[in-house]
């Protein structure tokens, strides 16, 4: 049964080792899996989306519009412009800690935290968690897409448990950083809400 | 376990090597770059890679290797099979020996690239077979075809993956035993060299191979007619893929004609699809190939079919291809008068393109050119780089950008045109090795007086950090003669040439309003590390004197640096510490601290 998983951020905050973990768990688990990610200039500070799709063998790397299972947003406002892939019903996990474009402080354009975060719960079933905070009190920012992960399984959000992403994860990333990482995780499931349904 | 999830070039790249490949070169490009440092990364030891200096010489070092009956893969993205044109023209009517994969990535989109140009139609032009594919898995036997029809028809074959093949990642389980090709070495022979004589012959013999490969195409595993109807699509690459996943969810059985094998155009196949349907949807990225080819077959066997497609308006012209945009060209096509889903509203939020990184040395070198000619009447040229970002506000200092090379020469023909202007050429460091030297040497002979300013970062950043000629590292990680581009420029006769630092914004700037009162080309050289690279020192922080009057914004639009709610505000986690922002606070309210 075909299960996608959108995964939004900017630039560096690490969606694509958020999507290979996903995917590899889907793998491990026999799942024929594809992912479809923002790579090269795009990457630079912009808007970046990866896209795990599960159980995908006869379809494309992109999910459509509409048809994502959940959304996990690691910025407010990337949460909020990727909404509508996320199908009607679909799971929303947003972390909170804003981080406004440059170019809308040069252009005067507004970032309206309130407005973006209504958005969201009107539109979605929606759950936010700080996981800026908690990766910073792990130790790294840079576990932000750990963090995230380890919400969002704990959640139920993903066809996975929270061991399987664990040994996923565990089975990217360098040794040296397992024990952040693990560090991380904990902390992201400390995070957990209920997911209004 | 179902298998190990690797993006499209890493899968390619293991299809080469067990097709036997000993030789790839290339020049780094978005989408295709992995591709060789996947090789050079599983490298079982035998294969020669290299990034060369230019997609023309990794074309000719491919080549030469197949000449010694070597098995070579060129890469590289679609517009620098522009540059690489020349000798791939001549090795059509050359031929090859060891089997020739040239793989160019074709960018729908564009997502990365200054072209939307279709690789199949130059294949078509050139001459020589390609190969389209519609998923990474299909890639990967089509790579290792493509060798094997390399050698069968003694030409070069094209693999055009797209972006989303590229960079789509996908579960791959093959692990197949290398096929053991050995060169036997460069036998002379009066057929390696292109006199117009040879040239007639091998034309005539050209075009034989055309109608020979065509026919082989129609038998292709990689072409199929699927599934039936009287209604038809035909599609190709990641269209195809598209277009499945649509037809899917439309529930809508119908006639499929997928072509991975596209040129020589698998005619006969072709036909027998056009006999059996009434309406042909044709939906296909970037060029009509495709579309051109079953209306040229319909004509020539007078079939009673409707074709349509991107020259019916059927289909879109440009842009890259998606799942929405297959299900509207089918609805469109085939089923009228049903309307369209409606879009859902957009999200209020601001946009967010990709910007210079935090602490990046090219902001710290156009600032201080900036600040240096201030007042002063100035047209900045660019090229092709991470710093074609300096075009944007607040920096604003890339006034042109046409392809790997031209600030150099732009320049040049400016002030030949008598431009009342001070012209200064932005330039990376692997851009000047691949075309800007060559610019350079037409400045000196020419009698220019332009400025280039080369922004050396030491790597190939935009790419993903690739050595090259300047680094002293081979992509092999071996240690190698470092090219050194101050001493080159002074070598090939400028008038002027200093080595900068970027941060030291007062001491730059002195040297660039120096260098542009030079008479004859002068050459600036900015030398500072990719930030990307660096791991920070320090970290800067707003003070009590911040009044937030937003110049640190203003002048450098650094993406650390955000104001909401008239508020300055450092985001720890991106700043490199670079100081930049220190020294434009008119309040001295900004900091360094250091970071533990």
């Amino acid at each position: 049964m075909n299960f996608d998983v959108l995964i939004a951020g900017v630039g560096g905050q690490g969606t694509v080792l958020a999507s290979k973990i996903i995917g590899k768990a889907a793998a491990d688990k026999g799942f024929f899996t594809r992912t479809g990610e923002t790579i090269g200039m795009a990457q630079r500070g912009g808007s970046v989306v990866s896209h795990v799709r599960i159980d995908s063998e006869d379809l494309s790397p992109l999910i459509p519009i509409g048809r994502a299972d959940v959304l996990i947003a690691f910025e407010p406002s990337e949460a909020a412009r990727n909404l509508c892939r996320l199908k009607k019903g679909g799971k929303c996990l947003v972390n909170t800690r804003p981080m406004p474009p440059v170019t809308s402080s040069i252009l005067e354009e507004t970032y309206d935290e309130k407005k973006i975060i209504e958005y969201i719960s009107q539109n979605s079933d929606s759950c936010f968690v700080d996981g800026s905070g908690a990766a910073e009190e792990a130790g790294s920012i840079k576990t932000l897409n750990v963090v995230m992960l380890a919400a969002a399984s704990e959640m139920g959000l993903l066809p996975f448990g929270t061991e399987e992403i664990i040994k996923a994860m565990e089975g990217l990333l360098p040794e040296k950083a397992v024990e952040m990482n693990k560090k991380a995780f904990d902390a992201g499931i400390k995070l957990v809400c209920e997911v209004e349904l | 376990m179902s298998g190990q999830l690797l993006i499209g070039n890493q899968i390619m790249a293991r299809g080469a090597i067990a097709a036997g490949v000993r030789v790839v070169s290339g020049y780094p490009g978005t989408p295709s770059t992995e591709v060789l440092e996947t090789v050079a990364e599983i490298n079982p030891g035998d294969i020669h890679v290299e990034w060369s200096v230019n997609e023309k010489v990794a074309m000719e070092v491919a080549a030469g290797a197949s000449m010694c009956g070597a098995r070579a893969l060129v890469t590289m993205k679609q517009v620098g099979l522009n540059v690489a044109a020349d000798p791939l023209m001549s090795l059509a009517y050359l031929g090859v020996k060891g089997g020739m994969v040239v793989l160019v990535a074709d960018d729908p989109g564009p997502i990365s690239s200054q072209t939307e140009q279709d690789t199949r139609r130059f294949a078509e032009h050139a001459n020589l077979p390609v190969l389209d594919p519609a998923t990474p898995g299909e890639a990967y036997e089509m790579m290792k075809a493509a060798f094997e029809l390399s050698e069968k028809v003694a030409l070069p074959v094209i693999l055009r993956p797209t972006t989303r093949i590229c960079h789509s990642t996908e579960a791959f389980s093959k692990e197949e035993p290398r096929r053991e090709v050995l060169p036997d070495g460069f036998r002379k022979d009066p057929k390696w060299v292109i006199f117009p004589a040879l040239s007639y012959r091998n034309h005539i013999a050209l075009e034989g191979k055309q109608r020979a490969i065509a026919k082989m195409f129609s038998k292709s595993p990689f072409n199929a007619v699927l599934g039936e109807g009287e209604a038809g699509i035909a599609a190709g690459g990641m269209a195809y893929s598209y277009a499945r996943e649509a037809l899917a969810s439309m529930g809508a059985p119908m006639r499929v004609l997928k072509l991975g094998a596209v040129y020589p155009f698998p005619e006969e196949l072709a036909v027998s699809f056009l006999r059996s349907v009434k309406k042909v949807l044709v939906l296909e990225e970037l060029d009509d190939v495709i579309e051109q080819k079953l209306l040229e077959a319909a004509g020539k066997h007078h079939l009673d079919v409707e074709i349509m497609g991107k020259r019916t308006d059927h289909a879109p012209v440009a842009g890259e291809y998606s799942f929405e945009a297959a299900k509207a060209a089918i609805e469109g096509a085939f089923m009228p008068g049903l309307s369209a889903e409606e879009a859902p509203a957009c999200a209020p939020v601001p946009v967010r393109p990709p910007v210079l990184c935090a602490g990046c040395s090219h902001r710290a070198s156009f600032y201080a050119v900036k600040k240096a000619m201030r007042g002063k009447n100035a047209v900045f040229t660019g090229d092709i780089g991470c710093y074609t970002l300096g075009n944007a506000a607040p920096l604003e200092m890339v006034d042109t950008c046409l392809c790997m090379g031209a600030s150099v020469t732009i320049a040049q023909g400016m002030q030949c045109a008598g431009n009342d202007a001070k012209h200064i050429a932005f330039i990376g460091d692997s851009t000047f090795f691949h075309s800007g030297i060559t610019g350079l040497v037409n400045a000196v002979y020419n009698k220019t007086n332009i400025t280039i300013a080369v922004l050396n970062n030491a790597t190939t950043a935009m790419t993903g950090h690739q050595p090259h000629p300047g680094t002293g590292e081979t992509m092999m990680r071996e240690v190698s003669q470092a090219v050194d581009i101050a001493g080159m420029a002074k070598a090939c006769g400028a008038a002027y040439v200093r080595r900068l630092d970027p941060f030291d914004t007062e001491g730059a700037a002195a040297a660039v309003r120096e260098a542009a009162e030079v008479d004859g080309p002068s050459v600036l050289v900015f030398d500072s590390a990719c930030a990307a690279r660096i791991k920070p020192k320090f970290f800067a922080v707003v003070g009590e004197g911040c009044t937030g009057c937003k110049r640190c914004i203003r002048e450098i639009g650094c993406p650390a640096i955000s104001g909401i709610g008239g508020r300055i505000g450092i985001e720890k986690s991106l700043c490199m510490g670079c100081s930049l922002c220190v020294e434009t606070c008119p309040q001295q309210a900004i900091r360094l601290e250091v970071r533990k």
